[in-house]
C-alpha cells in the first residue's frame, strides 16, 4: 500500500535527516514528515532583504559554532565516524576552523581554540596553582565513558570540587559547556559534561562556508538521492497506538493517515508523548530558553581589534545558568563573531550574534504590541553590550532577533526549550512499542550530536533488528 | 565465487565504507580492526552491505567471522557458492 513505510520519520532537523540517510540507504521505505516548509529544525535557516540596500542576506537561525571539529581523516573522531556512516567526503562539509574563542568572567579570562595546547597554558598562566589539578582532572575526563547507556546521573560540580580549589576556575571550565548544550539548570550530567568538554575544548569549533544550509542541503540531496520521500508542510496531529501499546502510524493534520511499526520522532520526549493518545507519565519540560539578536554592520571595522571567535562573557565571577528572571538576562552571554571564522576575507559585511538567558512564560504571556517593544529592548541591550565588549560602538544596518516564542514555533518544543527535556533516553526507547526518540533528548547534542543521535538509534533500531 | 573474488567483495565493500583507509598494504591474516580505524558501526556497515548487494545475511552471532580478511574469506564462500 502506497501510504505503508518501513519507518517514518517525525522531523526534518538534522537527527531525522541522518535517521532517513541511514534507513534508505539499505532500502528501508521511508518518509520523513516536516511541519516547516524548509528542513534543519532548530538548526535551520532564513534570508531577509536589507531595507536601505534591498540586499538578500542569508542567516544561520542559531549556528554559533559546529563542535567537534576534526581534521581530515583523525581517527575515531565523532566529526569522522558521521561523515563516514553517511558516506560524505571530509571536503563536503567545507570547514573553516575558529581563531580562538574566550572565557571571559569579571577578574579573569582564559583563551581556547582547536588546540588544546592554547587551553592548557591559559590555565596555567592564569591560574598556576591549579595546572597540575588541571592535568589530572583533563586525564580523568578523556578515560572517562561517557557512552555508557546505563550511568546514572553525576551531576559535573561535584566532581569539578573534587579536582580543583578555585572556585573560579570550576565556573569558566563550566560555563561553556552548560551554555552550549545543558537542559538541566546549573548543573549538568557528567557524561554530558564529558561529551561536551570534548567537543568545545579537545576538538573545537568550525564553521561550514555558507553556514548550516551547507550541511542541511547535503543531508537533503543525499536522502532524496537514496529514494527517500521528504514531505514538507505536514504537520503530525497524532501519533497512532494500538490498544497494546505498539505504534502504528501517524495522522497527519491535514487528515490523511500514514502507516508503519517504526516511528523515529525528533520533536521531543514530553512533545513526542503528546501526540500519542496515551501520554499517562509525561516526561519533565526543561526550563531554558533563550533570546539570540543578530546584529549585520555595514563593515567588519570592529573584528580588527577583535579576532576571537566566540566570547563566553559573564559579568560577575559566579556563572548563573538558570531561567532569567526577566525577559533576558544580560549578566552573561555569548557573543558569536561568524567572520572571525575565515579571518582571510575582512571586507563586506559585519556580523554579530549575541545569546541570553531568557524565561518562556513571560515571552508567552506578552500581547502582540507589548511582544515586539520587548524584542526592540532586548535587542537594544545586545547592541550596547556588544559595543561594550568589542571596545567599538555598533551600529547596526539590520536586526533580527528570536524569543523562546520562537523556538516553541519552529521546534514544538514546550517552553521553548532549545536543549529539551531534562529527561534523555539514551537508548531511545519509550513506553510504546516502536516509538523511538532521536535528536535532542536522545541525548547527543549540537550539530554532530544530533546527526550521530539520528544516525545510531536508526542503526539500533532500524537496521539491527532480527529478521 | 572462488576466493578471491570473495576477497574483492570484501575489499570492494571496505573501500567503500571506510574510504579514508589505503587498503594496499592491508594483511589479510591479521585482525581488520587492529589495522583499519574501523568501528562496530562500520562493521554493521559491511554487513549490511553484503545483504544489499550480494543478499548474503551475516546473523549477528557470527559477526566474529568477519574479524580478519582470511576468516570473512573463508567464512562467506560458502554463502557465495
Amino acid at each position: 500500500m502506497a501510504n505503508n513505510y518501513d519507518a517514518i520519520i517525525v522531523g526534518a532537523g538534522m537527527s531525522g535527516l541522518a535517521a532517513g540517510i541511514r534507513l534508505a540507504m539499505f532500502n528501508k521505505k521511508v518518509v520523513i514528515l516536516e511541519q516547516h516548509t524548509i528542513a534543519g529544525g532548530l538548526n535551520s535557516y532564513y534570508s531577509r532583504r536589507i531595507k536601505s540596500t534591498k540586499e538578500i542576506i542569508h542567516f544561520d537561525v542559531g549556528l554559533h559554532a559546529l563542535t567537534n571539529f576534526a581534521k581530515r581523516g583523525e581517527r575515531g573522531k565523532p566529526l569522522t565516524k558521521l561523515l563516514k556512516q553517511l558516506r560524505f567526503a571530509y571536503t563536503d562539509f567545507n570547514l573553516k576552523e575558529q581563531s580562538h574563542s574566550v572565557i571571559k568572567f569579571a577578574s579573569a579570562e582564559l583563551k581556547f581554540s582547536n588546540d588544546f595546547d592554547l587551553l592548557r597554558s591559559e590555565v596555567a598562566a592564569v591560574f598556576p596553582t591549579e595546572i597540575d589539578n588541571f592535568d589530572k582532572f583533563v586525564k580523568h575526563v578523556l578515560d572517562y565513558n561517557e557512552l555508557d547507556l546505563s550511568a546514572s546521573y553525576i551531576p559535573s560540580r561535584s566532581v569539578l570540587e573534587k579536582f580543583f580549589y578555585e572556585p573560579l576556575l570550576r565556573e569558566m571550565i563550566i560555563a561553556p559547556l552548560l551554555i552550549y548544550g545543558s537542559a538541566w539548570e546549573n548543573d549538568m550530567d557528567f557524561s554530558q559534561f564529558v561529551i561536551m568538554f570534548k567537543a568545545l575544548y579537545c576538538e573545537g569549533f568550525s564553521r561550514p562556508v555558507g553556514g548550516v544550509r551547507t550541511i542541511i542541503s547535503l543531508l537533503e540531496e543525499r536522502f532524496i538521492s537514496l529514494g527517500g520521500e521528504l514531505r514538507y508542510r505536514s504537520s503530525v496531529e497524532n501519533i497512532l497506538t494500538t490498544p497494546n501499546k505498539k505504534v502504528a502510524g501517524v495522522r497527519l493534520k491535514k487528515g490523511e493517515e500514514l502507516f508503519s511499526n517504526k516511528i523515529f520522532s525528533s520533536v521531543g520526549l514530553p512533545e513526542t508523548m503528546s501526540l500519542t493518545e496515551n501520554d499517562d507519565s509525561p516526561a519533565d519540560i526543561g526550563n531554558l530558553s533563550f533570546t539570540e539578536s543578530i546584529l549585520v554592520t555595514k563593515d567588519k571595522s570592529f573584528l580588527k581589534d577583535n579576532d576571537a571567535t566566540i566570547v563566553f562573557y559573564n559579568k560577575s565571577d559566579e556563572y548563573l545558568y538558570q531561567k532569567s528572571a526577566s525577559y533576558a538576562d544580560l549578566s552573561s552571554a555569548v557573543f558569536c563573531m561568524p567572520d572571525n571564522y575565515d579571518r582571510d576575507d575582512l571586507t563586506g559585511k559585519g556580523h554579530i550574534r549575541v545569546t541570553n538567558m531568557a524565561n518562556f512564560s513571560l515571552w508567552d504571556d506578552l500581547e502582540r504590541e507589548d511582544y515586539l517593544v520587548e524584542k526592540n529592548k532586548i535587542l537594544a541591550d545586545a547592541i550596547e553590550l556588544s559595543g561594550n565588549l568589542l571596545n567599538h560602538s555598533i551600529e547596526p544596518i539590520f536586526t533580527d532577533i528570536f524569543t523562546p516564542k520562537t523556538v516553541k514555533k519552529y521546534t514544538r518544543h514546550f517552553n521553548g526549550t532549545v536543549y529539551g527535556s531534562t529527561t534523555k533516553l539514551k537508548d531511545g526507547l519509550t513506553e510504546v512499542d516502536g516509538l523511538y526518540i532521536i535528536g535532542t533528548d536522545q541525548g547527543f547534542l549540537g550539530i554532530v550530536g544530533a546527526i550521530l543521535s539520528g544516525i545510531s538509534m536508526a542503526n539500533l533500531h532500524g537496521l539491527m533488528e532480527v529478521r | 565465487m572462488s576466493t578471491v573474488d570473495v576477497k574483492q567483495v570484501v575489499l570492494d565493500i571496505i573501500a567503500d565504507v571506510a574510504p579514508d583507509e589505503d587498503l594496499s598494504t592491508l594483511k589479510s591474516s591479521d585482525a581488520l580492526r587492529e589495522q583499519l580505524d574501523l568501528d562496530s558501526m562500520d562493521f554493521l556497515d559491511i554487513v549490511m552491505e553484503l545483504r544489499k548487494r550480494h543478499k548474503v545475511e551475516v546473523p549477528s552471532e557470527d559477526y566474529s567471522h568477519l574479524a580478519s580478511l582470511d576468516s570473512c574469506v573463508a567464512y562467506l564462500t560458502p554463502k557465495f557458492a
